[in-house]
Protein backbone atom coordinates (compact mmCIF):
# COMPACT_ATOMS: atom_id res chain seq x y z
CA UNK A 1 0.00 0.00 0.00
CA UNK A 2 1.55 3.67 -1.03
CA UNK A 3 0.85 7.28 0.06
CA UNK A 4 -0.82 8.98 -2.97
CA UNK A 5 -0.20 12.15 -4.04
CA UNK A 6 -3.59 13.38 -4.55
CA UNK A 7 -4.94 15.22 -7.45
CA UNK A 8 -6.05 18.91 -5.59
CA UNK A 9 -6.87 22.08 -6.79
CA UNK A 10 -7.09 25.64 -5.63
CA UNK A 11 -9.50 26.70 -8.58
CA UNK A 12 -12.17 24.15 -9.25
CA UNK A 13 -14.92 24.58 -12.08
CA UNK A 14 -17.79 23.03 -11.05
CA UNK A 15 -20.08 21.52 -13.52
CA UNK A 16 -23.63 23.38 -14.12
CA UNK A 17 -22.19 25.12 -11.08
CA UNK A 18 -19.63 27.84 -9.98
CA UNK A 19 -16.09 28.49 -9.63
CA UNK A 20 -15.38 27.39 -6.32
CA UNK A 21 -12.37 29.19 -5.31
CA UNK A 22 -10.26 27.73 -2.54
CA UNK A 23 -7.79 30.51 -0.02
CA UNK A 24 -7.23 34.64 -0.12
CA UNK A 25 -8.39 36.01 -3.43
CA UNK A 26 -9.62 39.15 -4.76
CA UNK A 27 -12.31 39.33 -7.82
CA UNK A 28 -12.58 41.86 -9.97
CA UNK A 29 -16.07 41.72 -11.25
CA UNK A 30 -17.41 42.92 -15.52
CA UNK A 31 -17.39 46.75 -14.20
CA UNK A 32 -14.03 46.73 -12.74
CA UNK A 33 -14.92 46.56 -9.15
CA UNK A 34 -12.73 44.69 -6.73
CA UNK A 35 -14.51 42.04 -4.01
CA UNK A 36 -12.19 40.54 -1.71
CA UNK A 37 -13.13 36.43 -0.47
CA UNK A 38 -14.39 36.76 2.65
CA UNK A 39 -13.44 33.28 4.32
CA UNK A 40 -11.15 29.70 3.13
CA UNK A 41 -13.91 28.96 0.24
CA UNK A 42 -15.55 30.86 -2.18
CA UNK A 43 -17.80 30.04 -5.33
CA UNK A 44 -18.10 32.67 -7.92
CA UNK A 45 -20.90 32.84 -10.20
CA UNK A 46 -20.84 31.27 -13.93
CA UNK A 47 -24.37 31.32 -14.63
CA UNK A 48 -24.34 35.30 -14.75
CA UNK A 49 -28.04 35.37 -12.92
CA UNK A 50 -26.72 35.28 -9.20
CA UNK A 51 -28.24 38.24 -6.78
CA UNK A 52 -24.71 38.67 -4.75
CA UNK A 53 -22.30 38.66 -8.05
CA UNK A 54 -19.93 37.92 -8.44
CA UNK A 55 -20.05 35.35 -5.79
CA UNK A 56 -22.56 32.25 -6.46
CA UNK A 57 -26.24 31.90 -4.76
CA UNK A 58 -27.28 28.87 -5.82
CA UNK A 59 -29.80 30.58 -8.74
CA UNK A 60 -27.88 28.15 -11.37
CA UNK A 61 -29.96 25.31 -10.02
CA UNK A 62 -33.34 27.25 -11.01
CA UNK A 63 -32.23 27.43 -14.54
CA UNK A 64 -32.97 25.02 -17.44
CA UNK A 65 -30.38 22.57 -17.74
CA UNK A 66 -29.07 23.99 -20.92
CA UNK A 67 -28.60 27.32 -19.53
CA UNK A 68 -26.28 26.52 -16.47
CA UNK A 69 -22.68 26.94 -17.25
CA UNK B 1 -28.29 24.02 30.93
CA UNK B 2 -30.58 21.88 33.60
CA UNK B 3 -32.09 19.45 32.05
CA UNK B 4 -35.13 20.02 29.49
CA UNK B 5 -39.35 19.49 31.28
CA UNK B 6 -40.01 15.98 30.93
CA UNK B 7 -43.36 15.15 28.28
CA UNK B 8 -44.31 12.16 30.37
CA UNK B 9 -43.54 9.68 32.53
CA UNK B 10 -40.67 8.10 30.68
CA UNK B 11 -38.54 11.13 30.15
CA UNK B 12 -39.70 12.22 34.05
CA UNK B 13 -38.00 8.91 35.03
CA UNK B 14 -34.66 9.03 32.83
CA UNK B 15 -34.23 12.25 34.17
CA UNK B 16 -35.04 12.05 37.69
CA UNK B 17 -32.67 9.09 37.49
CA UNK B 18 -29.77 11.34 35.49
CA UNK B 19 -29.92 13.59 38.04
CA UNK B 20 -29.10 10.97 40.79
CA UNK B 21 -26.50 9.65 39.41
CA UNK B 22 -25.12 6.41 38.32
CA UNK B 23 -26.67 4.35 40.70
CA UNK B 24 -30.57 6.08 40.19
CA UNK B 25 -30.01 5.14 36.15
CA UNK B 26 -28.46 1.04 37.21
CA UNK B 27 -31.95 0.89 39.41
CA UNK B 28 -34.18 2.43 37.45
CA UNK B 29 -37.29 0.61 36.29
CA UNK B 30 -38.32 2.82 33.45
CA UNK B 31 -41.82 2.36 32.31
CA UNK B 32 -42.93 2.92 28.22
CA UNK B 33 -42.71 6.20 26.78
CA UNK B 34 -45.78 7.51 26.12
CA UNK B 35 -45.69 9.63 23.03
CA UNK B 36 -42.84 10.70 20.57
CA UNK B 37 -41.81 13.23 22.30
CA UNK B 38 -41.65 11.52 25.67
CA UNK B 39 -38.88 9.74 23.60
CA UNK B 40 -37.61 12.05 21.88
CA UNK B 41 -36.85 14.53 24.59
CA UNK B 42 -35.33 11.99 26.58
CA UNK B 43 -32.85 11.04 23.73
CA UNK B 44 -32.44 14.57 22.95
CA UNK B 45 -31.04 14.83 26.65
CA UNK B 46 -28.98 11.94 26.27
CA UNK B 47 -27.28 12.52 23.59
CA UNK B 48 -26.88 16.32 24.94
CA UNK B 49 -24.45 14.29 27.62
CA UNK B 50 -21.56 14.53 24.67
CA UNK B 51 -22.06 18.13 23.58
CA UNK B 52 -22.24 20.44 26.47
CA UNK B 53 -23.94 18.54 29.41
CA UNK B 54 -26.29 19.75 32.16
CA UNK B 55 -25.99 21.82 35.13
CA UNK B 56 -28.05 19.12 37.15
CA UNK B 57 -26.34 16.25 35.74
CA UNK B 58 -23.08 15.05 37.03
CA UNK B 59 -20.21 14.51 33.89
CA UNK B 60 -18.98 10.81 34.45
CA UNK B 61 -22.77 9.62 33.32
CA UNK B 62 -21.88 10.48 29.84
CA UNK B 63 -20.00 7.07 29.10
CA UNK B 64 -21.98 4.83 32.27
CA UNK B 65 -23.14 1.48 30.54
CA UNK B 66 -26.18 2.23 31.70
CA UNK B 67 -27.01 5.24 29.99
CA UNK B 68 -25.36 3.87 27.14
CA UNK B 69 -27.79 0.77 26.77
CA UNK B 70 -30.92 3.08 27.11
CA UNK B 71 -29.74 5.56 24.48
CA UNK B 72 -28.51 2.60 22.24
CA UNK B 73 -32.60 0.86 22.92
CA UNK B 74 -33.67 4.73 21.76
CA UNK B 75 -31.57 5.08 18.80
CA UNK B 76 -32.38 1.63 17.13
CA UNK B 77 -36.41 2.66 17.17
CA UNK B 78 -34.94 6.39 15.69
CA UNK B 79 -33.00 4.50 12.93
CA UNK B 80 -35.54 1.65 11.91
CA UNK B 81 -37.99 5.29 11.80
CA UNK B 82 -36.01 6.78 9.75
CA UNK B 83 -34.69 4.13 7.12
CA UNK B 84 -38.52 3.25 6.70
CA UNK B 85 -39.80 6.51 5.66
CA UNK B 86 -37.55 6.76 2.51
CA UNK B 87 -38.85 4.21 0.10
CA UNK B 88 -36.60 4.55 -2.82
CA UNK B 89 -33.14 3.32 -3.52
CA UNK B 90 -30.13 5.88 -4.65
CA UNK B 91 -30.48 7.22 -8.08
CA UNK B 92 -27.96 5.84 -11.06
CA UNK B 93 -25.04 8.02 -12.88
CA UNK B 94 -22.65 10.87 -11.79
CA UNK B 95 -22.80 11.17 -7.91
CA UNK B 96 -22.97 14.77 -7.75
CA UNK B 97 -25.02 15.75 -10.45
CA UNK B 98 -27.99 12.80 -9.57
CA UNK B 99 -27.28 14.24 -5.21
CA UNK B 100 -27.98 17.87 -6.86
CA UNK B 101 -30.96 17.15 -8.37
CA UNK B 102 -32.20 14.95 -5.54
CA UNK B 103 -32.17 18.01 -3.68
CA UNK B 104 -33.59 19.99 -5.87
CA UNK B 105 -36.44 17.40 -6.92
CA UNK B 106 -37.50 17.20 -3.29
CA UNK B 107 -40.89 18.35 -2.60
CA UNK B 108 -41.29 20.15 0.73
CA UNK B 109 -43.30 23.01 2.24
CA UNK B 110 -40.65 26.17 2.02
CA UNK B 111 -40.85 27.99 5.95
CA UNK B 112 -38.17 30.59 4.04
CA UNK B 113 -40.72 31.37 0.93
CA UNK B 114 -43.53 31.97 4.04
CA UNK B 115 -40.97 33.91 6.02
CA UNK B 116 -40.03 35.90 2.80
CA UNK B 117 -43.54 36.79 1.89
CA UNK B 118 -46.73 36.71 5.09
CA UNK B 119 -44.84 35.79 8.07
CA UNK B 120 -45.21 38.33 10.69
CA UNK B 121 -43.18 39.21 13.54
CA UNK B 122 -44.05 36.85 16.02
CA UNK B 123 -44.15 33.49 13.63
CA UNK B 124 -40.43 34.54 12.79
CA UNK B 125 -39.47 34.69 16.16
CA UNK B 126 -41.27 31.20 16.79
CA UNK B 127 -39.18 29.78 13.85
CA UNK B 128 -36.19 31.39 15.01
CA UNK B 129 -36.64 29.69 18.90
CA UNK B 130 -36.92 26.49 16.78
CA UNK B 131 -33.60 26.67 14.75
CA UNK B 132 -31.57 27.80 17.97
CA UNK B 133 -31.75 24.10 18.93
CA UNK B 134 -29.84 23.42 16.04
CA UNK B 135 -27.95 26.55 14.88
CA UNK B 136 -26.23 27.32 18.41
CA UNK B 137 -24.82 23.95 17.34
CA UNK B 138 -23.96 24.66 13.98
CA UNK B 139 -21.71 22.06 12.15
CA UNK B 140 -21.22 20.21 15.80
CA UNK B 141 -22.32 16.30 14.79
CA UNK B 142 -20.67 16.50 11.89
CA UNK B 143 -16.98 17.79 13.42
CA UNK B 144 -17.90 13.95 15.11
CA UNK B 145 -17.00 12.07 11.64
CA UNK B 146 -13.94 13.37 11.14
CA UNK B 147 -12.29 11.03 12.71
CA UNK B 148 -13.74 8.72 11.15
CA UNK B 149 -12.09 9.49 7.59
CA UNK B 150 -9.41 8.77 5.34
CA UNK B 151 -7.20 11.64 3.56
CA UNK B 152 -9.28 12.85 0.99
CA UNK B 153 -13.17 12.86 2.49
CA UNK B 154 -10.66 14.20 5.63
CA UNK B 155 -9.62 17.13 4.33
CA UNK B 156 -12.26 18.80 2.79
CA UNK B 157 -14.85 18.02 5.66
CA UNK B 158 -12.01 20.31 8.15
CA UNK B 159 -11.90 22.37 5.05
CA UNK B 160 -15.59 22.96 5.04
CA UNK B 161 -15.70 23.03 9.09
CA UNK B 162 -12.89 25.59 9.15
CA UNK B 163 -14.95 27.56 7.79
CA UNK B 164 -18.21 27.18 9.77
CA UNK B 165 -16.00 27.62 12.68
CA UNK B 166 -15.30 31.12 11.39
CA UNK B 167 -11.55 30.07 10.32
CA UNK B 168 -9.45 30.90 13.55
CA UNK B 169 -12.14 34.18 14.36
CA UNK B 170 -14.37 33.59 17.21
CA UNK B 171 -16.38 36.61 15.54
CA UNK B 172 -16.85 34.50 12.39
CA UNK B 173 -18.37 31.47 14.08
CA UNK B 174 -21.32 30.19 12.45
CA UNK B 175 -23.26 29.73 15.86
CA UNK B 176 -21.46 33.02 17.47
CA UNK B 177 -23.37 34.47 14.28
CA UNK B 178 -26.29 33.20 15.60
CA UNK B 179 -26.28 33.83 19.14
CA UNK B 180 -25.44 37.21 18.17
CA UNK B 181 -28.55 37.67 15.58
CA UNK B 182 -30.71 35.93 18.81
CA UNK B 183 -29.90 38.87 20.91
CA UNK B 184 -30.70 41.41 18.58
CA UNK B 185 -34.05 40.37 17.84
CA UNK B 186 -34.74 40.21 21.46
CA UNK B 187 -34.62 36.37 22.10
CA UNK B 188 -32.52 34.24 24.46
CA UNK B 189 -28.82 32.95 23.16
CA UNK B 190 -28.23 30.57 25.92
CA UNK B 191 -27.20 27.03 24.70
CA UNK B 192 -30.71 24.82 24.37
CA UNK B 193 -32.60 27.69 25.56
CA UNK B 194 -35.68 26.86 24.15
CA UNK B 195 -35.56 23.50 24.26
CA UNK B 196 -38.89 23.47 26.24
CA UNK B 197 -40.91 25.23 23.70
CA UNK B 198 -40.19 22.78 20.60
CA UNK B 199 -42.55 20.00 19.04
CA UNK B 200 -40.96 16.27 18.67
CA UNK B 201 -40.06 17.28 14.75
CA UNK B 202 -37.56 19.55 15.69
CA UNK B 203 -36.31 16.92 18.13
CA UNK B 204 -36.27 14.41 16.25
CA UNK B 205 -34.16 16.72 13.57
CA UNK B 206 -31.74 17.65 15.87
CA UNK B 207 -31.74 13.36 17.03
CA UNK B 208 -30.80 12.30 13.61
CA UNK B 209 -27.97 14.63 13.06
CA UNK B 210 -26.38 13.02 16.72
CA UNK B 211 -27.64 9.81 15.78
CA UNK B 212 -25.22 10.38 12.28
CA UNK B 213 -22.78 11.60 13.98
CA UNK B 214 -21.59 9.55 16.84
CA UNK B 215 -21.87 6.11 15.35
CA UNK B 216 -18.96 5.36 12.72
CA UNK B 217 -21.11 2.72 11.20
CA UNK B 218 -23.62 5.64 9.99
CA UNK B 219 -20.69 8.34 8.83
CA UNK B 220 -21.94 8.00 5.61
CA UNK B 221 -25.30 8.99 6.58
CA UNK B 222 -23.61 12.09 8.44
CA UNK B 223 -22.15 13.38 5.66
CA UNK B 224 -25.01 12.42 3.42
CA UNK B 225 -27.27 14.81 5.67
CA UNK B 226 -24.50 17.73 5.86
CA UNK B 227 -24.17 17.80 2.05
CA UNK B 228 -28.57 17.82 1.98
CA UNK B 229 -28.11 20.84 4.27
CA UNK B 230 -25.93 23.05 2.96
CA UNK B 231 -27.11 22.13 -0.93
CA UNK B 232 -30.84 23.23 0.55
CA UNK B 233 -29.61 26.41 2.41
CA UNK B 234 -28.20 28.97 -0.44
CA UNK B 235 -31.54 29.92 -2.12
CA UNK B 236 -33.71 29.85 1.81
CA UNK B 237 -31.09 31.84 3.62
CA UNK B 238 -31.46 34.69 0.87
CA UNK B 239 -35.45 34.51 1.38
CA UNK B 240 -35.35 34.59 5.18
CA UNK B 241 -33.42 37.51 4.97
CA UNK B 242 -35.69 39.18 2.67
CA UNK B 243 -38.10 38.82 5.23
CA UNK B 244 -36.47 39.61 7.94
CA UNK B 245 -35.63 42.95 6.10
CA UNK B 246 -39.40 42.91 5.39
CA UNK B 247 -40.50 42.96 8.86
CA UNK B 248 -37.61 45.45 9.84
CA UNK B 249 -35.78 43.30 11.85
CA UNK B 250 -32.18 43.75 13.41
CA UNK B 251 -29.70 43.83 10.64
CA UNK B 252 -27.61 41.38 13.18
CA UNK B 253 -29.82 38.86 12.08
CA UNK B 254 -30.29 39.29 8.43
CA UNK B 255 -26.26 39.38 7.99
CA UNK B 256 -26.72 35.97 9.57
CA UNK B 257 -28.84 34.94 7.11
CA UNK B 258 -26.85 36.30 4.04
CA UNK B 259 -23.38 35.32 5.22
CA UNK B 260 -25.52 31.85 4.64
CA UNK B 261 -26.18 32.84 1.14
CA UNK B 262 -22.87 32.41 -0.24
CA UNK B 263 -21.12 30.50 1.86
CA UNK B 264 -23.58 27.99 1.25
CA UNK B 265 -23.08 27.94 -2.00
CA UNK B 266 -19.52 26.95 -1.70
CA UNK B 267 -20.20 24.71 0.93
CA UNK B 268 -22.24 22.97 -1.17
CA UNK B 269 -20.21 22.34 -3.80
CA UNK B 270 -17.24 20.89 -1.05
CA UNK B 271 -19.75 18.58 0.37
CA UNK B 272 -21.29 17.24 -2.25
CA UNK B 273 -17.64 16.64 -4.56
CA UNK B 274 -15.08 16.62 -2.28
CA UNK B 275 -16.53 15.24 0.98
CA UNK B 276 -19.21 13.07 -0.06
CA UNK B 277 -17.19 12.26 -3.90
CA UNK B 278 -14.58 11.27 -2.09
CA UNK B 279 -16.27 9.11 0.76
CA UNK B 280 -17.90 7.33 -2.03
CA UNK B 281 -14.84 6.67 -4.27
CA UNK B 282 -13.13 4.57 -1.65
CA UNK B 283 -16.33 3.26 0.02
CA UNK B 284 -18.78 2.86 -3.00
CA UNK B 285 -20.87 0.86 -0.33
CA UNK B 286 -21.82 3.85 1.54
CA UNK B 287 -24.01 5.36 -1.29
CA UNK B 288 -27.32 4.34 0.28
CA UNK B 289 -26.49 5.55 3.80
CA UNK B 290 -25.07 9.21 1.92
CA UNK B 291 -28.92 8.91 0.46
CA UNK B 292 -30.19 7.89 3.99
CA UNK B 293 -28.70 11.24 5.26
CA UNK B 294 -29.92 13.11 2.55
CA UNK B 295 -33.38 12.15 2.71
CA UNK B 296 -33.74 12.39 6.45
CA UNK B 297 -32.82 15.94 6.35
CA UNK B 298 -34.70 16.70 3.66
CA UNK B 299 -37.65 14.88 5.04
CA UNK B 300 -37.43 16.11 8.65
CA UNK B 301 -36.70 19.83 7.51
CA UNK B 302 -40.72 18.86 5.62
CA UNK B 303 -41.75 17.58 8.17
CA UNK B 304 -41.01 20.96 10.71
CA UNK B 305 -42.13 23.24 8.20
CA UNK B 306 -45.72 21.40 7.87
CA UNK B 307 -45.84 21.27 12.08
CA UNK B 308 -44.87 24.99 11.97
CA UNK B 309 -47.32 25.92 9.12
CA UNK B 310 -50.03 24.45 10.13
CA UNK B 311 -50.09 26.19 14.36
CA UNK B 312 -49.81 29.17 12.27
CA UNK B 313 -53.02 28.45 10.53
CA UNK B 314 -51.62 27.86 7.07
CA UNK B 315 -51.93 24.61 5.28
CA UNK B 316 -49.00 23.13 4.27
Amino acid sequence: MTAPEFDHADVVLCPGGPLLLRGEHVVRDAEGRAHPTSGPLSAVCRCGKSGSAPWCDGTHKVLPPNKRP
Amino acid sequence: MMLPKPRGAFSADVFEALRSGPSGLAEAQLPEAESPEDEAIALWSLYELHFRGFEDVEEDLEWYPAVLHLRGGLETELEARLRARRTEDAPDGDFAEAFFAFVEDFDGPSLARFVQTEADEEQVLDLLRMRSIYHLKEADPSSWVVPRLDTAPKAALVELLFDEYGAGNPNRLHHHLFARGLEAVGLRSEYGAYIDDVPVEILEQNNAMSLFGLHRRLRGAALGHLAAFEASSSMPSRRMAAGLERLGLDSTMIEYYTEHVTADAAHEQVAVRAICGTLLDQEPGLLEDVFLGAFTCLDLEARAARHLLERWGRAA
